[in-house]
């Protein structure tokens, strides 16, 4: 077995639409009419000084350079290595890129494959696979303004946060009262209680309890309030929350008028001597509530204090806590493109015969998918996964642009701050130059292995 | 297939019309969850770019007052004041020079690739293969690491800041990846068509331009669409090695970012007016794109 390169086995470039005239006649040395070395040399002239200089020349001089301080005058060793791994603002920095490495890959490669999968089975594939691959166009310098827009933590602004608000408000009932608070004074009902609104007397059934309400602000108002009523005195615990003030005056304080309006959406709890919630219910657009199955006694009414907090306001996006998520999503958004059309490209060289077989065996769609599909697939899924690993460890851009100024430290990453370092204020090329070699070492054995697997396809 | 002869057809006829009814229910409902679930996802990856393109058709006042979905509702508030604002700004004279770095960038990577490529497929020379193999290897160096010393290298040359420098350093990093592409394509053409040329004694640069390139055409287009992508989205180089009067867009707007807020209005028209020419290349050419894309990924 040499290891020569000739290419006897079809090469990567068929992909790109080789000639495809079947299997290419290896150029085997005897039926050769080879030039002479000296003009091989000078067709690889050019390209070899360009790497040379800008690619292999840096690497060494890297090398030498992180043993050097700021100045490049004193040596330090491993200093800046050393540094690297102890700095607090280091470890967060490598820390983040564990998070990267660790999360994106396995999200755009699950992504991908099940967009490719997916897509088989809709009419618009093309116009699908046309969308989620569009972002692999865009500059990420534009993705990271796209970001920006999107993660705006005003609900009213940022589409992500939009949404979060909508589906919680969707499926949460509960409504907010912010600054609202309970008529306070002798003759009033009722009571303020670290936040919470109590009845003062403890209330039993058929006596209906009132809760008059004041400071509603008319923004929190819900639309669908209706005038409030007075509960009848029947049977059961029951009683009306209302916001207790008639517009352009009049009423009586602490009595349900009827102009006055029902606060829907309100908790109620009946509060049983020993302090335990014995029952929970919600108001209706009149403001009316009634407790179901309780038993017969005495119980304080209350209102929790949720019931005065603001309502959601979704997500801080671009605080420190989930800004690494954030820029991960968008990292996700621009490469799930790239693992769906690779995976569905491996998904069509499958041949269609190996699943029929097991279908008509009787395996279920998952069973095929998991014991046929996946490890057909696994090369095309262990190239998608590395390129991933890869670009995690070099992203830049999206955390620059993403991350606010502010927030920069919780979101750095490595390739980040070997440019913050150096060139970016930092003013350190020694340990700029530790960095990029740190770096430099993670992509290594990803480099190995590509010379590996290009030597084993093409020998 | 052998071993399922036996007890197939008895499964088929046994499992076959209840599969057929009850299978193309499931069928049925299963495609209509996944007609759903896909128009979601699809709106996932289209409405952050929609986003980007209705706000940079917005005043700042009103981006700041409403959401841009309140477009559908409003559409009168449309304008295109904030590209109008672009022209008078920095903003295309950074268009022009990420032209200028974009287009000889390409240029020389296709042609330096070439060249190396075909020697790398068709010629022999002493240490050819090990040569290669330290071609691979060097695909995915990050750029970091020459950032410090190429920059001292044109402290030296006198080149730092200019578009020279920024070209010549794409030029070096694309090369890998070019040459690659290209010597995979090219061992494919056929050794008779070369031989036969050899033989009636073209010169090598003769084959060169008048057989091979002509014939790598389809590879080359690939790699010409990605570099240009590569190049023209590039951020850290630039922020790096162009000083502000050669600035490509992508360091201009960069540079407007600090104050997000007040400047919304330049940086998603500029971020839109810098992805419309990928865009119109990505639709025009994506038979290419994917091509290189996936002849680039070492399998």
């Amino acid at each position: 077995m040499t290891e020569r390169l000739d290419g006897r086995q079809a090469p990567p470039a068929d992909a790109a639409g080789g000639p495809s005239t079947g299997p290419a006649a290896p150029p085997s040395k005897k039926s050769r009419l080879g030039p002479s070395p000296a003009v091989a040399i000078a067709f690889l002239l050019p390209a070899a000084l360009l790497l040379g200089i800008w690619v292999v020349y840096p690497i060494v001089y890297s090398l030498f350079r992180s043993l050097f301080d700021a100045t490049g005058q004193g040596f330090v060793g491993l200093g800046n290595y050393a540094t690297i791994f102890t700095d607090s603002g280091m470890l967060t920095t490598i820390r983040n890129n564990l998070i990267w490495v660790v999360v994106a890959p396995i999200v755009v490669t699950t992504l991908g494959l099940i967009f490719a999968v997916l897509t088989e089975r809709i009419r618009w594939a093309t116009a699908f696979k046309l969308i989620v691959f569009m972002p692999m166009a865009v500059s990420l310098m534009a993705a990271g303004v796209i970001f920006r827009l999107v993660y705006e933590e005003n609900p009213d602004r940022g589409v992500a946060n939009a949404i979060l608000t909508t589906v919680h408000d969707t499926f949460s009932s509960a409504q907010g009262y912010p600054e609202a608070r309970p008529r306070e004074g002798d003759q009033s009902q009722v009571a303020d209680q670290n936040g919470a609104v109590v009845t003062k007397q403890p209330a039993q059934a058929g006596q209906p309890v009132l809760i008059p309400i004041v400071g509603v602000r008319p923004e929190f108002m819900p639309s669908d309030a209706q005038p409030a009523r007075a509960p009848a005195a029947g049977d059961g615990l029951a009683g009306t929350v209302w916001f207790d003030f008639t517009p352009g005056g009049g009423g009586v304080n602490g009595a349900v008028d009827g102009s006055e309006r029902g606060l829907p959406g309100m908790t109620v709890e009946a509060v049983g001597s020993g302090g335990e919630v014995a029952a929970t219910a919600t108001t209706a657009e009149d403001g009316t509530f009634q407790f179901e199955g309780l038993p017969a006694g005495s119980y304080t009414v209350r209102l929790p204090q949720s019931n005065f907090e603001a309502s959601y306001g979704g997500l801080t996006w671009l605080g420190p806590t989930l800004i690494t998520p954030a820029i991960i999503g968008a990292f996700v958004w621009v490469w799930a493109g790239f693992a769906m059309v690779l995976i569905a490209a491996g998904l069509a060289a499958i041949p269609r015969d190996a699943l029929e077989a097991a279908r008509i065996d009787g395996a279920s769609e998952w069973q095929v998918f998991r014991k046929i599909t996946v490890p057909l697939l696994s090369p095309v899924l262990l190239v998608v996964f590395v390129t991933m690993i890869i670009n995690t460890l070099k992203v830049f851009d999206l955390v620059f642009i993403i991350a606010p100024a502010s927030v920069q430290p919780q979101a750095n990453v490595v390739a980040l701050e070997m440019w913050r370092v150096s060139f970016g204020g930092g003013g350190n090329q020694g340990l700029g130059s530790a960095l990029a070699i740190f770096l430099l070492i993670l992509v290594l054995p990803f480099m190995i292995m590509n010379i590996r697997r290009f030597r084993r396809g093409d020998s | 297939m052998t071993t399922a002869t036996v007890p197939a057809p008895s499964r088929l006829e046994a499992g076959a019309p209840r599969r057929g009814l009850a299978g193309r229910i499931v069928d049925r409902l299963g495609s209509g969850v996944v007609q759903v679930v896909m128009v979601v996802l699809g709106l996932f990856w289209l409405v952050p770019t929609l986003g980007l393109l209705v706000v940079s058709l917005r005043t700042t006042q009103v981006n700041n007052a409403e959401g841009w979905w309140t477009v559908f509702t409003k559409p009168a508030e449309l304008t295109i004041q904030n590209y109008a604002n672009l022209l008078g700004s920095g903003f295309t004279a950074s268009f022009w020079n990420t032209v200028l770095i974009t287009v000889p960038t390409t240029i020389l990577v296709i042609g330096i690739a070439a060249m190396a490529g075909y020697a790398f497929a068709w010629m022999d020379f002493p240490g050819r293969d090990t040569t290669f193999l330290v071609v691979v290897g060097l695909l995915i160096v990050p750029i970091q690491i020459a950032l410090i010393p190429v920059a001292s290298l044109y402290g030296g040359a006198g080149i730092f800041g200019t578009i020279p420098g920024v070209v010549l350093f794409h030029v070096a990093f694309g090369l890998p990846f070019a040459i690659f592409l290209l010597r995979n394509f090219f061992v494919g053409i056929p050794a008779s068509l070369l031989e036969a040329a050899r033989m009636d004694g073209a010169s090598e640069w003769k084959i060169f331009a008048q057989v091979v390139f002509p014939l790598g055409k389809p590879a080359i287009a690939s790699l010409g669409i990605f570099q240009f992508l590569w190049v023209w989205n590039d951020m850290l180089i630039a922020l790096v090695f162009a000083d502000t009067g050669n600035q490509p867009m992508t360091k201009y707007l960069q540079s407007q970012m600090r104050q997000f807020g007040s400047n919304v209005d330049i940086l998603s028209s500029g971020a839109f007016m810098s992805l419309v020419i990928p865009l119109v290349l990505f639709f025009a050419f994506q038979r290419y794109f994917v091509q290189g894309m996936m002849a680039g990924s070492v399998k």
